[in-house]
């Protein structure tokens, strides 16, 4: 009764077909992350920031992996991917010429173009700029469109941070300011050194008409939510992305609840309204 | 969808024994349910002869036994372990194939082997089981093809159950113990003093087509009558019961109640009453490369909750206690899945009571977590600390 293989196009139905890309670029963050450029062919990709692809190494396995390219550039698929597992860490082997499996993009954006008119703060912990700089990327696209956007950015160590020319150039600009903070550092540091919480005190914006973005650690977005809120941030203008065992990418597979939320379809991005009663539950 | 009320049909065995002989001649592949070295389970089979004779079932909380009925009664029986489950959502499943192409790689469907298959003796809760599913798998963002594929072309031929069994519930949750919709053709069976012969009722076009088609003759009123009186005597004779009225709320106000942990301390995590749930849907994809390289796999397999690895992201899980973890699997069924789906994820089959190794009572657990606790001298955190306790 069997009959031949059908080669398919992937799509709606058959979601679970990644395409194949190339690897155009890599380039090295820190010790263990590296950020990877592919080929999405003369279509391009389009994607809304903040959200993730489901990234293939044949025969190892697939992760779930946010994207961190500019959304204004569908000519490149850029992820930004730590080493912490065996797919992440061959992900973070490859080299040009690779090719790598993808399935997406999967989730939902960051609310930029809802927030017109409001003061913006950006706030990342480690690796959590990774799915926020697509955000700034289209913050700055439409600067006009906003009041102060603030960038708050804090990493274990200097040799942790990412995008550094990147930081540099944002660093440049007279229309968003770029607060970095270490949790350790050597003498050669002169930035300041203390969680991220601690530059929260020094941006400038008007809490009521602020939305702010936020991912990074659990803790850490703890305590930068529980702060933001002291101040009068309205909780529906509070936004954060959220981390699950995600399998399918589309619903299915059951790893990635959160109570009633599948954080893959669901989000990753809600807003703090939406999630607070089940963030604030233990092993949940 | 029947238009009205419509004649039942009173099948001899020998009548429905052509029944089944016709759904084989259309092109079906008949699964139903047999008995393999007195294992339970649902197969191919050829006709009325394959189906067991005159076995019925003893079910409790960590307790089946088959036992001999001492009559002719082909669905002498309650629900047995297997699901109509993994008909549409096998609990292994190649996705697709990889081979190597130097550098790069070609990625291929495996090929199609599917057959329509009919589905013979479907309980009114493995009905209402499918329909759950296909919320998930039919009726979601993604459509699942290979679910969508199989339970399209799917004849399914229910059959109402007159003997419950001491775990079933489904008379308190409204899907049983008499099919409502859901199936091509509905079979209540009967033995009384005119015989041993069926009720049957069409509940579609394919299902009347199929019943137009045997000699059978329209059922007298005072047989239907009988039917329904024992299916009605079924209903009362449940062994189990749930409250579904406030259920979800009941329990969203109750994650940290301090009945979690004395489940937990019972709960073995083994994942039975997952594995045999008709509708619990959790899978895995795991790919696997052969030993030169250049041949790679994605496969669906079955998982469960109840794993450390379930909810493992780097750095650890998510889930790291039997507490935690028995109470995702129950809020699931019970409060968060009305919240995804907009149905329970229970079909009162009872399955996961019977086939829990500890005897672990879904409905018993439900009524203790509705008692509102009393504050009593141990805070929440106490109560946190003495749950990873009983854990380790």
């Amino acid at each position: 009764m069997a009959s031949e293989p059908r080669s398919v196009t992937p799509g709606r139905l058959e979601p679970m077909l990644p395409v194949l890309l190339p690897v155009v670029k890599r380039r090295r963050e820190t010790g263990d992350t590296v950020t990877l450029a592919l080929d999405p062919g003369p279509e391009g990709f389009g994607f809304a920031p903040g959200q993730f692809n489901m990234l293939t190494v044949l025969g190892l396995g697939e992760v779930p992996i946010s994207i961190s390219g500019d959304p204004g550039d569908r000519s490149r698929l850029v992820h930004t991917i730590r080493a912490v597992g065996p797919v992440t860490r061959a992900l973070c082997r490859l080299t040009p010429g690779a090719t790598v499996g993808v399935r997406g993009p999967y989730g939902t954006p960051w609310p930029v173009a809802g927030q017109t008119g409001r003061d913006i703060l950006i706030i990342a912990g480690g690796l959590g700029l990774a799915p926020l700089r697509p955000a700034l990327c289209q913050v700055l696209a439409r600067r006009r469109e906003f009041g102060a956007v603030e960038v708050i950015y804090g990493a274990r160590r200097p040799e942790d941070l990412l995008y550094r020319e990147e930081l540099s150039r944002w660093r440049g600009r007279f229309d968003v300011r770029v607060h970095v903070t270490v949790d350790a550092a050597g003498a050669d540091w002169r930035g300041p050194v203390g969680v991220v919480t601690t530059l929260i005190p020094h941006a400038r914006f008007d809490p009521p008409y602020t939305s702010a973005f936020i991912c990074g650690p659990g803790v850490m977005m703890r305590f930068t939510v529980g702060d933001l809120l002291a101040r009068g941030v309205p909780e529906e203008r509070i936004f954060v992305s959220l981390e699950r065992n995600m399998q399918c990418g589309l619903g299915l597979c059951g790893h990635c609840q959160l109570g009633p939320l599948f954080v893959c379809k669901d989000g990753p991005v809600f807003s703090y309204a939406r999630v607070k009663e089940w963030l604030t539950l233990r092993e949940i | 969808m029947a238009t009205g009320p419509e004649p039942s049909l009173r099948l001899t065995l020998e009548e429905f024994a052509a029944f089944l002989a016709d759904v084989r001649r259309l092109g079906f592949t008949l699964l139903g349910p047999t008995l393999v070295q007195g294992d339970f389970v649902h197969r191919e089979i050829a006709g009325v002869a394959d189906l067991p004779r005159g076995v019925g079932m003893v079910q409790e909380a960590g307790t089946f036994r088959l036992v001999p009925r001492g009559d002719e009664a082909l669905f002498g029986y309650p629900v047995g372990q297997p699901s109509w489950k993994p008909v549409f959502f096998p609990p292994e499943r190649l996705l697709w194939t990889g081979r190597r192409t130097g550098r790069g790689w070609e990625i291929r469907l495996p090929p199609e082997d599917r057959e329509p298959v009919a589905l013979l003796g479907v309980r009114p809760c493995d009905l209402a089981a499918l329909e759950v599913l296909d919320r998930i798998f039919l009726h979601g963002p993604y459509v699942d093809p290979y679910y969508q594929a199989q339970r399209n072309t799917a004849l399914v031929v229910a059959v109402n159950c007159t003997v419950p069994g001491g775990t079933c519930f489904c008379a308190s949750l409204g899907t049983g113990p008499r099919a409502a919709a859901g199936f091509d053709v509905a079979l209540t069976e009967m033995l009384t003093g005119d015989g041993h012969w069926f009720l049957a009722e069409a509940g579609s076009d394919r299902g009347r087509r199929l019943l137009s088609e045997l000699p059978g003759r329209p059922a007298r009123p005072e047989e239907e009558a009988a039917a329904s009186q024992a299916l009605a005597q079924a209903a009362g004779h449940m062994g189990r019961s749930l409250k579904t009225a406030g259920l979800k709320e009941d329990l969203y106000a109750r994650y940290e109640h301090r009945h979690w942990a004395e489940v937990a301390a019972r709960c073995l995590t083994c994942g039975n009453c997952a594995m045999v749930c008709p509708t619990c849907f959790c899978h895995l994809v795991e790919d696997s490369l052969n030993l030169t390289g250049d041949r790679a796999e994605r496969r669906r397999i079955q998982d469960v909750c109840f794993t450390v690895a379930h909810s493992y992201i780097h750095g650890g899980s998510v889930r790291s206690t039997p507490r935690a973890r028995y109470r995702q699997w129950l809020t699931h069924k019970l409060a968060t899945w009305q919240d995804q789906f907009g149905c329970l994820d229970c079909v009162g089959c009872g399955r996961c009571i019977t086939w829990c190794p500890v005897g672990i009572d879904l409905t018993a657990e439900v009524t203790a977590l509705r008692v509102p606790e009393t504050p009593g001298p141990a805070g929440p955190e106490e109560r946190h600390d003495q749950a990873g306790a009983s854990a380790g």
